[in-house]
């Protein structure tokens, strides 16, 4: 807190209180100021309405807002206030203080015990550990469960008291506050006496983070560097960029349109209400004066007045309440998501997560799937499955479901032993395994210094942030080396012959995604220093100068086709003068206050290179379950599934045939670097795309990409490098060309495949498509914080909860714990979102219409006097009480067709895509119904009752109730909670309208409704007109339904035809029994097991897959077989897996 | 082995048991809470009906509706023909027209215009009668006009009398007094005297016109009172008020009858309810039958004596008499029969459409439905 000596300019920063505060500001929309603005026009001039009648709705949408969002921030303040309360302790004056949280300051010094979540970003200061570390774990900050072991500063970890601690004398200098969790630098400057101050560097490994958790270590000290909302996990929390989706927008399309209808019905009426008024005696009869003030009013004032009146009398038509249900129908209907019990996976006891309710529509338009390979289609889970040195393939002992037996005798050598040098390169491999990892062993808390030598092998846990890494220990224990502990920086490994061997720790050369390795070096006991390295096949092999590359090329190839993840390990001797340079470099770098990154990586550049070549090895990782049948159904749905990875092309191709995004018949078009090598980039397109036109010339592939086989599937695999290429912009902007001619070929091939991606480029790639001449709805599954941009970028991002940390969790729209659960999601829970909201939004405008058409048409019979038709009460509460509720809980509960067949039929979903349900065709039906029922309506009773007693009532109450009936029309899944409050909003209706004729309430100067509506229920011609009305009413749109259902029937209607039929037919329980029946015809051309090994494509390969999910799921309903789809032209129930096993 | 990796997901239970597949269990057990119920409604699996709109399903409805509506309609076409209903335009636009020296009557034009009409009964009416004035091209709706009154005087609320609301305008005050009742509906209260004689063998036989019993009996009862206050003499009640412009008399003079008086007149509350349309009707007078024997008006002929007061030649309008009797289903109304018939057959007819498409089409639909 006070400027370092020698500091030229010191600006004093004012930093904030260790306050958190997360709510937010309201949110007016469009919605409110039209409403607003009517209001204010309701006070300021003379209008039909009066401002209670048109202030209530706008109170009632700005009350339901509120109530939605401060009910969100209440759950943010209560979150902050019990964070801001829990009490911390720290150290003033030699003393250990409790105090509020909230009311920590920079500089103040904290002590944090076990268990405890420190409460700011603090400096670590020492630890109760001798060794001056600490473990702790950032589960709450990115989800990252493993323990990260953090360094105290070296001159101060010896400090072990309050007393010491606060004598200490140190100023710190750190950069300002930034959002990244991994970054951090700063300086500290530790005076002794009166010496020089002692500069440390500080990094990410001194700065222990809000949020996290102490663990393992009793207790710590830290200076408080950055507090409150400055802190890393505060600056995490700032809000994502607002996502819309495509049916709002056509929602706000829509508006617009009847924004101008209003316009223009207010403008006719203005006109002709002159026209009719410029005879005097229509103007102004006898019995029907103007005040004075109004005989001298200005004509074009007046008239202007007139224009407003009517868009104030006509504004109903705008459905005000529509944005409010539409909320609630979001935010409600959010939760049936997280509720899905067939989304919880039960292993991890992870459920959907929903961070954004505003796009569960857009799930059901979804066109383009960008997937992340590892962690997403994989499991992440990895197994070792072998090792190379230098050519002779070791495989580790009997595995069997994953699980090591102990039993087995220890190395089964595929190759006879190599002999001599090569036993020592062997011995050298396995070490440089045990040693080149960051993997940390969770031992028996108890029993922490003691060693158990026998016991150790079973009962350590490995830890990591990387499971290749944990893998890769895991094998290595099988083959008979242990890695034991880190222990005072000396990393323990227990050898073949139960020695165990130290070997000090020196430096740690971490992994990072652009240098793909990682490098330790270490020192024997017997005084060598060795530098071990192990990282990507394509950044190892440049690097190394000796050792059998070839054949180790060979096999790592070898394995990344059977797709499996290749690691290379290399190693080289260092000297103690060539160390003692290493460590010089990387002192001077790591104190670097700016650029630190690059000056770091270009030391481990320089310090990286002449190795010598050792092996490789190869981790498989698992498909995740159910992958394959999630793609094949998305395929099906029209949805086109790229696949973007960093992974090597091999690896991922091989684990795009296995998880059926390439099939057999797939002809596979390459576009990578050797390619463009080869041939320039232009011929490439060029040749790329004849190929792919070549079937497609007279054919519309678009309609039936994915269910059609007699046509030539084309899978494009392009990779990094190909791609940046692309898109590159040249000088003479022919890249837009290129960019066309790309994403031609990419609309034609029914899967793509981006390999070696870089995190921005997979968001690069999610663009181009996303900003492509169609406009497609785009959404991005990903797992890792690699895949966090991509997440960011598409419509919809999903992440899944998976291992690599939850920063893609964090970021994304929707988490769901595994990728199969993204067919649920798509098929099922968006599909009837689409559904349900589509149908929300057009009735809200049919209703609007219907109601206030009439209004419309009343104006020629009451001299265009702005004349309102309802009484105020029925205008308010129209739409607020009496029509909203039940589409509301239409909109949450309707299933035009069950769940079951939308998931068993994932054709189905292209029903629905490209917004079909609200495509103008659709919005101009609805609007022609409406005005056709007002119509009906108007004149109706204006025939009906023109004669009858009921004439003097004066003002016509219109059948309300053909509005509920419309809607029951409309609803296929009658629960009781839909008979409830559709007719109970029926029943509300009768009782509010007896009441409200039935008092004389003194608050009201007019008493106009007296009695009318009983008048009105005890004459009989009324309730048969109802009746007529009503049925006329609905009439046009049965018949429309009923003509279109049996002469054009789409799939969806088939389906519900057809499932209506078997429960006619065959039985009530059992719906599904017929519908399975044609599946087992088709399943006897189909005895191919589900594998990809019959792959005839020239990319012939086989890979032993271990687990049994693959074995016992034999695909009896021929999930795989495609030769056998075009005999069944039409696919009745497509994958009976769920629902047969 | 593999449960090793999966134990890490649970470091924070600090589970000490060595050997991963117990640490997997422990984690497993902690994971039951945060699992959704398994409720019919959080599964979105609430027992439901799933109607569909199917020709087959619609078929029936249809003919139903076609079956039901047809004898409905001719039911109420039947009745509606059975209602006996005489119309009058007493106007007087035509120079034939006995009423035509008054067409351009003032308000205030004392004696009042008088003029007889000659009409005859070509049937008898056998129930009780209603006579109806009705009026043409009068805005009854106008929004300035309907708004221009004051419930609560109209209540009887004393200070509402004297201060009546600002609605009222121009018609509130008259020579700084308040009127009662303001506003311009009642100003523009129809104060014709329309009286119906039978000519027998040239003898006119007045016909009894009923006068109560023609407004609501809530309006009546309980929406308009007359002021409270001392006693019950209305012409001190209204005290201090004067009365609308166009009225010939104030308000506690319209009838002799104290409890037709003041603000109860029926006439005047028949009146106070405004029409919704331009053209309406409103009940004038109720004829009853006298005895079982006799219809009420027979036919024959009839002579209708009107004191034109009432000006509407300024604003185009019109005036009629309407004598009708009623049924159960109020006043004559054939389009009420002929549209329950039209839309009964309209069903029925695409019934028998339908019916063809279903048979024509329907079973290579049934057959695409379920291939094999």
């Amino acid at each position: 807190r006070e400027p370092p000596p020698g500091a030229e300019a010191y600006i004093p920063q004012r930093f904030p209180d260790n306050r958190i505060v997360s709510s937010k500001v309201p949110i007016f929309s469009f919605i409110h100021l039209d409403k607003s603005a009517e209001v204010i026009l309701c006070l300021i001039i003379d209008t039909p309405t009066s401002p209670v009648t048109s202030g209530l709705p706008l109170l009632f949408v700005i009350t339901v807002t509120a109530i939605k969002q401060g009910y969100e921030d209440w759950l943010r303040h209560k979150a902050d206030n019990a964070i801001n309360h829990c009490p911390v302790h720290f150290i003033q004056h030699g003393k250990l203080v409790r105090k509020q949280s909230r009311k920590l300051r920079v500089g103040d010094i904290v002590m944090v015990k076990e268990d405890e979540k420190f409460p700011c970003d603090l400096i670590f200061l020492s630890s109760s550990r001798g060794d001056g570390t600490c473990f702790v774990t950032t589960t709450s900050l990115d989800g990252e469960s493993s323990q990260k072991t953090y360094y105290a500063v070296q001159d101060t970890k010896a400090f072990h008291n309050e007393q010491e601690i606060d004598a200490l004398h140190a100023t710190i200098e750190c950069e300002q506050p930034q959002p990244d969790l991994y970054k951090f630098v700063g300086r500290i400057n530790v005076y002794h006496d009166r010496n020089e101050p002692i500069a440390r560097p500080l990094g990410s490994e001194n700065l222990l983070l809000r949020g996290a958790t102490l663990k393992n270590t009793e207790k710590i000290f830290g200076v408080a560097i950055y507090t409150g909302m400055e802190t890393k996990m505060a600056l995490n929390y700032q809000s994502k960029s607002q996502k819309r989706s495509a049916v709002e927008k056509s929602m706000n399309v829509f508006l617009v349109v009847y924004l101008c209808i209003l316009v223009s019905k207010a403008l006719i009426n203005t006109i002709l209400k002159y026209v009719w008024q410029s005879e005097p005696f229509r103007d102004e009869p006898w019995y029907n004066q103007k005040t004075e003030p109004e005989r001298k009013r200005n004509l074009f004032l007046q008239a202007f007045t007139d224009f407003l009146a009517f868009m104030v009398l006509f504004n109903y038509i705008i459905p005000v309440s529509m944005y409010v249900t539409v909320e609630m129908q979001k935010f409600l209907g959010s939760y049936f998501i997280t509720w899905d019990e067939e989304m919880f996976d039960e292993d991890t006891g992870e459920g959907p997560l929903v961070n954004t309710s505003d796009l569960n529509e857009e799930l059901g338009q979804i066109e383009y799937v960008f997937t992340d390979k590892t962690g997403t289609l994989t499991e992440n889970n990895m197994e070792f499955v072998e090792c190379c040195i230098e050519g002779h393939v070791y495989v580790p002992d009997v595995i069997c479901n994953g699980q090591v037996l102990h039993d087995g005798t220890g190395i089964d050598m595929i190759d006879s032993s190599p002999g001599g040098s090569g036993k020592e390169r062997e011995e050298l491999f396995f070490r440089a395994l045990c040693l080149c990892h960051t993997v940390q062993v969770k031992d028996d808390d108890s029993v922490d210094g003691l060693k158990k030598n026998d016991f150790s092998r079973k009962s350590c846990i490995y830890i990591s942030s990387s499971p290749d890494e944990v893998a890769l220990v895991e094998g290595i224990q099988r083959l008979g080396y242990t890695y034991l502990r880190l222990k005072d920086n000396h990393m323990e490994i227990l050898n073949r012959e139960n020695n165990i061997e130290k070997f000090e720790l020196l430096e740690v050369l971490s992994f990072d995604s652009v240098r793909r390795r990682m490098s330790v070096i270490v020192k024997s006991s017997t005084g060598d220093i060795f530098l071990f390295c192990k990282g990507a096949d394509s950044s190892i092999f440049p690097r190394v100068k000796e050792g059998k590359i070839d054949q180790v090329r060979a096999r790592v190839e070898r394995n990344a086709v059977e797709g499996l993840r290749t690691l290379c390990v290399a190693y080289k001797k260092l000297t103690a003068e060539e160390y003692s340079n290493v460590q010089k470099l990387l002192q001077s770098a790591k104190l670097a206050l700016q650029d630190r990154d690059k000056k770091l990586a270009e030391v481990y550049e320089k310090i990286e290179t002449d190795f010598i070549l050792l092996g490789a090895t190869a981790v498989e990782d698992r498909l995740q379950e159910k992958a394959a049948d999630t793609i094949e159904a998305l395929q099906k749905a029209g949805i086109k599934v790229w696949v973007l990875t960093g992974d090597k092309m091999e690896t991922a191709a091989a684990t795009c045939y296995a998880c059926k995004l390439f099939r057999r018949n797939t002809q596979l078009l390459e576009l990578t670097t050797k390619k463009i090598e080869e041939q320039s980039l232009h011929d490439v397109l060029f040749d790329l795309r004849k190929t792919v036109l070549r079937d497609n010339g007279s054919l519309t592939r678009d309609t039936f990409s994915g269910l059609s086989t007699d046509m030539q599937d084309y899978g494009l695999i392009i990779d990094g490098a190909a791609l940046s290429l692309i898109m590159k912009t040249r000088q003479d902007g022919s890249s837009s060309n290129y960019r066309d001619r790309f994403l031609e070929i990419c609309r034609n091939c029914s899967a793509v495949l981006c390999c070696r991606m870089a995190p921005l480029q997979k968001a690069q790639i999610v663009k181009l498509i996303k900003l492509s001449k169609e406009h497609p709805i785009t959404l991005a599954i990903g797992d890792g914080a690699n895949d966090v941009s991509m997440i960011l970028e598409a419509h919809v991002g999903i992440g899944v909860i998976g291992k690599e940390g939850r920063q893609a969790a964090r970021n994304s729209d929707y988490a769901i714990p595994k990728f199969k659960h993204l067919k649920k999601m798509l098929l099922v829970h968006g599909h009837f979102y689409y559904v349900r909201i589509s149908e929300l939004v057009q009735y809200f405008f049919y209703k609007n219409v219907c109601f206030i058409f009439p209004q419309f048409l009343y104006q020629f019979f009451c001299g265009f006097s702005q004349q309102t038709l309802y009484d105020t009460a029925y205008l308010t509460l129209y739409n607020i009480c009496f029509t909203s509720l039940p589409i509301l809980l239409y909109s949450l509960m309707e299933q035009h067709i069950s769940a079951e067949t939308l998931k068993r039929e994932p054709s189905l979903y292209r029903d629905v895509a490209k917004n079909a349900l609200l495509r103008w065709r659709v919005f101009i039906y609805w609007t022609f119904l409406g005005v056709f029922d007002a119509v009906v309506f108007f004149f109706g009773a204006y025939l009906l009752l023109d004669n009858t007693v009921v004439t003097s009532n004066g003002q016509v109450i219109t059948p309300y109730n053909i509005f509920f009936f419309q809607l029951a029309l409309d609803t296929h899944y009658w629960t009781w909670i839909n008979h409830f409050v559709i007719w109970g909003s029926l029943l509300f209706y009768i009782v509010f309208s007896l009441l409200w004729g039935g008092i004389i309430w003194p608050f009201l100067n007019y008493q106009r409704m007296y009695y009318v509506f009983m008048q009105m229920l005890s004459s009989g011609p009324a309730w048969l007109g109802i009746i007529l009305l009503i049925t006329v009413s609905l009439l046009p749109d049965v018949l429309k339904k009923v003509l279109c259902r049996q002469l054009w029937p789409t799939a969806t209607e088939r389906i519900q035809n057809a499932s209506r039929h078997c429960r006619e037919h065959i039985s009530e329980f059992t719906p599904l029994a017929c519908l399975k029946s044609p599946r087992y015809r088709s399943s006897d051309c189909s005895n191919s097991p589900a594998r990809r090994s019959n792959s005839h494509s020239k990319k012939v390969m086989f890979t032993q897959w271990k687990g049994v999910d693959y074995s016992v799921l034999p695909s009896v309903f021929g999930y795989s077989n495609k030769h056998c789809r075009s005999s069944a032209g039409y696919h009745y129930s497509g994958s009976g897996l769920e629902t047969s096993i | 082995g593999k449960k090793n990796y999966k134990a890490d997901g649970h470091p924070s239970g600090g589970v000490g048991v060595p050997g991963g597949g117990a640490v997997g269990g422990g984690g497993g057990g902690a994971v039951k809470t945060r699992k959704p119920d398994n409720t019919a409604f959080k599964q979105q699996r609430l027992p439901a009906w799933q109607p569909i709109l199917t020709a087959g399903t619609v078929l029936p409805a249809f003919f139903i509706i076609g079956l039901i509506f047809i004898p409905i309609g001719i039911g109420i076409f039947v009745t509606s023909n059975n209602i006996r209903e005489y119309e009058i335009d007493y106007t007087g636009t035509e120079p034939s027209s006995p009423c035509n020296k008054c067409l351009n009557v003032s308000w205030d034009s004392t004696p009042p215009c008088t003029c007889t009409i000659n009409f005859t009964l070509e049937h008898s009416f056998e129930s009780n009668v209603f006579m109806y004035y009705g009026l043409s091209n009068f805005y009854q709706n106008h929004r300035r006009y309907v708004k221009s009154r004051d419930d609560s005087q109209l209540n009887g609320d004393n200070s509402s009398l004297l201060n009546p609301s600002k609605e009222c305008e121009p018609y509130r005050t008259n020579e700084d007094k308040p009127i009662a009742p303001c506003g311009a509906i009642a100003n523009s209260m129809f104060n014709d005297t329309l009286e119906l004689y039978r000519i027998d063998n040239d003898t006119r036989t007045p016909i009894t016109l009923i006068k109560k019993g023609i407004a609501w009996w809530t309006d009546k009862n309980v929406k308009f009172r007359n002021p409270t206050g001392d006693g019950n003499n209305l012409t001190a009640l209204f005290q201090g008020t004067t009365k609308p412009v166009n009225w010939p008399k104030p308000v506690y003079m319209l009838d002799s009858e104290p409890d037709n008086n003041g603000f109860i007149n029926e006439d005047f509350i028949v009146w106070m309810r405004t029409a919704a349309l331009p053209t309406f009707r409103k009940l004038y007078r109720l004829i009853e039958r006298k005895n079982n024997l006799q219809p009420t008006l027979q036919a024959g002929k009839y002579s209708l004596d009107i004191a034109y007061n009432y000006p509407v030649h300024s604003f185009d309008g019109r005036k009629r008499m309407i004598l009708s009797t009623i049924s159960w289903m109020g006043g004559k109304n054939p389009f009420l029969g002929i549209a329950y018939i039209t839309v009964g057959s309209i069903c029925f007819f695409l019934g028998v459409v339908l019916l063809i498409i279903h048979h024509k089409y329907g079973n290579r639909n049934t057959s695409a439905d379920i291939p094999n």
